[in-house]
């Protein structure tokens, strides 16, 4: 059977989903971070996907470069993030985190 | 069967089982690694896609970059050497619930859209292309993504730096 385009598409909805499972359920923030990945990697499968199965040229490709752009800035920023929540809190458990001040 | 099928199969594989791994371990470093595996069977999906530049730009930027940078996360805020590194979920039953139907509400309409396949010419090379495209139609996108990084660099710098007391 040929691969197509509804194979890339679903196994972005797969990634999408464990991502989303990682966002909802995980109480350690770097995880919660790495489920964020993994929802902009299956958004960027489906991007070049469509960019190959549309014969429009490369504009999706261009699209997925401008995602993985915002997601590097995002890392940096979330690290950063965490790292004050530690110096703070003494855990990256977003759970105790729950005041603002101390 | 085509080489590509098999191709697909093996790196769909990969890619689902390292991602369960990132998600269900209980041990941070563990997903750390595992996240490696997904980040670079995605690259080999790219490439099965005819999207070659943007195949390197994932193992150098997401494998290179941003890995590197959990990495340094998790070994920065947990102890390494104690129990302390195992985390627990909260609410799985119900996240997963909601997970998989999400999921399954998304390939049903995957499945039941009728897509407008179109092959475009595959011997032209990428990077031509998208270098073309970034100075001219997505040109003011591309300097607003220069000005997010510089805001993202001081921004995380400031963030991370100990104030003294």
């Amino acid at each position: 059977m040929e691969i197509g385009l509804t194979h890339y598409l679903v196994l972005g909805a797969v990634l999408f989903g464990l991502g989303l499972f990682a966002m909802i359920s995980r109480r350690n923030a770097i995880l919660v971070l790495m489920g964020i990945e993994l929802i902009l990697n299956a958004a960027n499968i489906n991007l070049v996907a469509f960019s190959r199965y549309n014969g429009l040229g490369v504009d999706g490709q261009v699209v997925s470069i401008f995602v993985i752009i915002l997601a590097v800035a995002e890392a940096a920023i979330a690290l950063g993030i965490v790292l004050n929540l530690y110096n703070n809190f003494a855990t990256v458990d977003i759970d105790e985190a729950n005041t603002m001040k101390d | 069967m085509p080489y590509t099928t098999i191709l697909f199969y093996a790196l769909a594989l990969i890619i689902v089982v390292s991602a369960v791994m990132v998600v269900f371990n209980k041990n941070v470093v563990h997903s750390a690694f595992s996240l490696f595996f997904t980040l670079f069977a995605i690259s080999g999906i790219y490439v099965l896609l005819k999207a070659d530049f943007i195949a390197l730009t994932q193992i150098m930027v997401y494998v290179g970059g941003i890995l590197i940078l959990l990495i340094f996360g998790v070994m920065m805020t947990t102890k390494v050497t104690n129990v302390e590194l195992k985390t627990k979920n909260l609410n799985t039953i119900p996240s997963l619930v909601f997970s998989i139907g999400i999921v399954t509400v998304i390939i049903f309409i995957i499945f039941s859209t009728k897509w407008n396949i179109r092959m475009g010419l595959d011997s032209e090379e990428t990077v031509t292309q998208i270098g073309i495209m970034l100075l001219s139609k997505y040109l003011l996108p591309f300097e607003i993504a220069s000005i997010v990084l510089l805001v993202a660099l001081i921004g995380s710098a400031m963030f991370a730096r100990r104030i003294k007391d």
